[in-house]
């Protein structure tokens, strides 16, 4: 019983996920969860020029180099020498693959002129043909390109729509997972408004023109049995095939890091108690023009650098050259970082395509060179591509990228002195983590810099304004002196130090002063003294000079008294034995 | 073996439609063509790489490979005039 049910529910998991076939287009499988319906027909469809063609002759081409599954690409339209001279620029070689029996193209012509109809027929040839093509190599994959063509050449439509709907049955028989091209018909998918009902997934490719710029895009119309986006999605082509761009992540589930990086300005470091930035996380450098925000991202990259870590820098204004040039005035040597390759430019003009080409090519160019820090200088100049809400939505899933690759992001914008730009701001702000904002301080006939953080996820920081200073020797940020007149910058700010240094040289001055005087004041008062003591000395001398000359008149005349008794009788002469007795005893 | 006519008929199996093919292939040939004409009955089930050559889709398909041009007729031949006319037996009118 327990294995029973064991089984039966490995047999409803396998009931729930439909099997797929990578296609290994860079994107196209994150779209899909996996690629196409493995064993069951998909079509593409589109209007002339939207790569039909070429987005499945390049699933099958992968699918033979990548997944060992060999393919058969039928065309319709196309002779195989054709096709492989129009592939053979995007690196597909169509012809050794041929050679190695893992492709096999088989091209099938319709030619109306040719044929006359009598009665009764079916596909059965096509059928045969395209099951001894699968049978001969093998295939896993199939390609019909473009099925309509049937419609062309054949006049008996009863018949072509019957036997399509048999070709995928028998396509589905076979186990081959199948792309069926067709033109984008009026009203519904495909001209004959048949395809899209009996394919399993189908994909509407598309290309627009907007503002004289073209976008490619894709679109999942129907997936059946499994989890798709459903947005549209821009798509590029270039010399290594097509790649989509999956807009933004399902699920919001990004890993995050603890780890700080320096923003290459120590004073600028200061500000965060931490010490920089969390790396993965955005930055977003604003301000006027001028203001010196590439100086900004230009040493953010040369600290990655001189860490040995990637940066790839993104200019949207400027050439590499010019920015090299430009940042050694300020002592910042870009060169050696290119030369080690630690740093690399990519330089576009916004114009060159649309606001979703830049950010196939940003990412295509990322997945590259998997650089550790990224610049985009400045972000602000795509918005000549695209209206405000497009490059909002561009950098959202830029940023989402970015941080599923724990990349960290340095963008710079340009804020024009209204207040219109500054909801440009607002609107990015809410993306960032970080956001440095350096405006113009203008006082007294002086233009300066001020430079505070209007936010920073998840870290104190100072609440400071700073005076943002651009020197020969790098950048540097000032305490702005706020004084009683208010903020003062520049040479105010100097000439406030300079007052101040002033001050102090005159308040020690008055201090050296007060010192001297207090010395002089002891030395009168110790003079006072000495004075004084010796006054004290000359009248304890006359007292004892007093006090012995009392002593000494006292005795003389004592003496004279006894001299006179003693000469008036005898018995004087015992008195002064008797007188004298008692000094003897003293 | 140089006849006027090289008729080659492409089939898949033996159903309805390509036994039907055959006899009305055969009877019109005989009408018309007698002696002057050599078919060739190709089972594209037996051998399917014949298929590409003649860029074989529909079966039954009449392929008139002499004289010049190259025509197809494909289907049950059940028209005897478009058969006619697509071996240029009878000029279109």
């Amino acid at each position: 019983m327990p294995k029973e049910k064991a089984a039966l529910k490995s047999k409803k998991t396998n009931l729930l996920a439909i099997a797929k076939s990578p296609t290994g287009i860079s994107g196209l499988d994150e779209i899909t969860l996996g690629g196409f319906p493995k064993g069951r027909p998909t079509l593409i469809c589109g209007g002339a020029g939207c790569g039909k063609t070429l987005f499945s002759l390049e699933f099958i081409v992968r699918g033979a180099e990548e997944f060992n599954e060999p393919g058969v690409f039928i065309a319709f339209e196309e002779k195989a020498e054709e096709l492989a001279a129009n592939v053979a620029s995007l690196g597909f070689d169509l012809i050794q693959l041929q050679k190695d029996k893992k492709l096999r193209i088989d091209y099938i012509h319709v030619d109306k002129s040719e044929i006359e109809e009598t009665g009764e027929y079916d596909l059965e040839g096509l059928f045969i043909r395209l099951g001894h093509a699968i049978d001969s190599i093998g295939a896993k994959r199939v390609v019909l390109d473009t099925i309509e063509n049937l419609f062309s050449g054949l006049t008996n439509e009863g018949i072509i729509r019957a036997e399509l709907r048999r070709l995928f049955q028998f396509l589905k028989d076979k186990g081959v997972t199948a792309i069926i091209t067709g033109e984008r018909g009026e009203k519904t998918l495909t001209r004959q408004g048949l395809e899209e009902y009996v394919s399993d997934c189908v994909i509407l490719l598309d290309h627009r023109v907007n503002n004289q710029i073209s976008t490619r895009r894709l679109r999942i119309v129907k997936y059946r049995g499994s989890l798709h986006g459903t947005n549209e999605y821009p798509f590029l082509i270039d010399d290594e095939g097509i790649s989509v761009l999956p807009v933004t992540s399902l699920n919001l589930d990004k890993p995050v890091s603890r780890e700080i990086i320096s923003s290459g300005i120590p004073a600028l470091d200061k500000l965060f108690p931490k010490r920089g930035f969390y790396k993965g996380s955005s930055i977003l450098v604003s301000g006027t023009a001028g203001t010196g925000k590439t100086s900004i991202a230009a040493s953010f990259a040369d600290a990655t650098c001189k860490r040995k870590e990637k940066c790839l820098f993104f200019a949207f204004e400027e050439s590499p050259q010019q920015i090299m040039r430009n940042m050694e005035s300020i002592g910042m040597d870009l060169q050696q970082h290119v030369d080690k390759g630690l740093l690399k430019f990519y330089a576009s003009r916004p114009t060159l395509y649309g606001l979703e080409m830049h950010l196939v090519a940003i990412h295509k160019a990322i997945q590259k060179f998997k650089p550790d820090v990224v610049v985009l200088d400045p972000i602000t100049n795509l918005i000549t591509v695209g209206s405000f809400s497009e490059v909002k939505s561009m950098l959202v899933r830029l940023i989402d990228y970015l941080q599923q690759e724990q990349i960290t992001v340095m963008f710079t914008a340009l804020t024009l002195n209204n207040i219109v730009s500054e909801q440009t701001d607002d609107g990015v702000s809410s993306l960032v983590d970080s956001w440095l904002f350096i405006k113009d301080i203008e006082i007294n006939g002086e233009r300066n810099r001020g430079l505070y953080i209007m936010k920073a996820r998840g870290m104190h920081h100072s609440n400071q304004v700073r005076e943002f200073v651009i020197t020969s020797k790098g950048l540097d940020l000032e305490d702005v002196y706020l004084g009683p007149e208010g903020i003062l910058t520049g040479s105010a700010r100097e000439a406030q130090i300079l007052l101040e240094q002033t001050g102090e040289v005159l308040h020690l001055n008055a201090l050296n002063r007060k010192d001297r005087e207090l010395l002089r004041k002891r030395k009168v008062l110790e003079s006072k003294i000495e004075s004084l003591r010796s006054e004290f000395e000359s009248m304890e001398e006359e007292l004892n000079k007093i006090y012995d000359d009392e002593n000494i008149k006292r005795e003389v005349m004592s003496n004279t008294r006894q001299t006179i008794t003693d000469k008036r009788g005898g018995q004087a002469k015992e008195d002064k034995q008797q007188k004298t007795n008692p000094k003897l005893k003293k | 073996m140089s006849k006027k006519y090289e008729l080659r008929l492409y089939v898949a199996g033996k159903t309805q439609k390509s036994i039907t093919a055959v006899q009305n292939l055969k009877q019109y040939c005989e009408e018309h063509l007698k002696g002057e004409y050599v078919i060739e009955v190709i089972d594209l089930l037996e051998q399917p790489q014949l298929a590409e050559g003649d860029q074989i889709l529909a079966i039954p398909t009449l392929v008139k490979k002499v004289p010049e041009p190259v025509r197809k007729i494909i289907g049950d031949l059940s028209n005897k005039e478009k058969v006619l006319v697509g071996l240029d037996i009878r000029p279109k009118l």
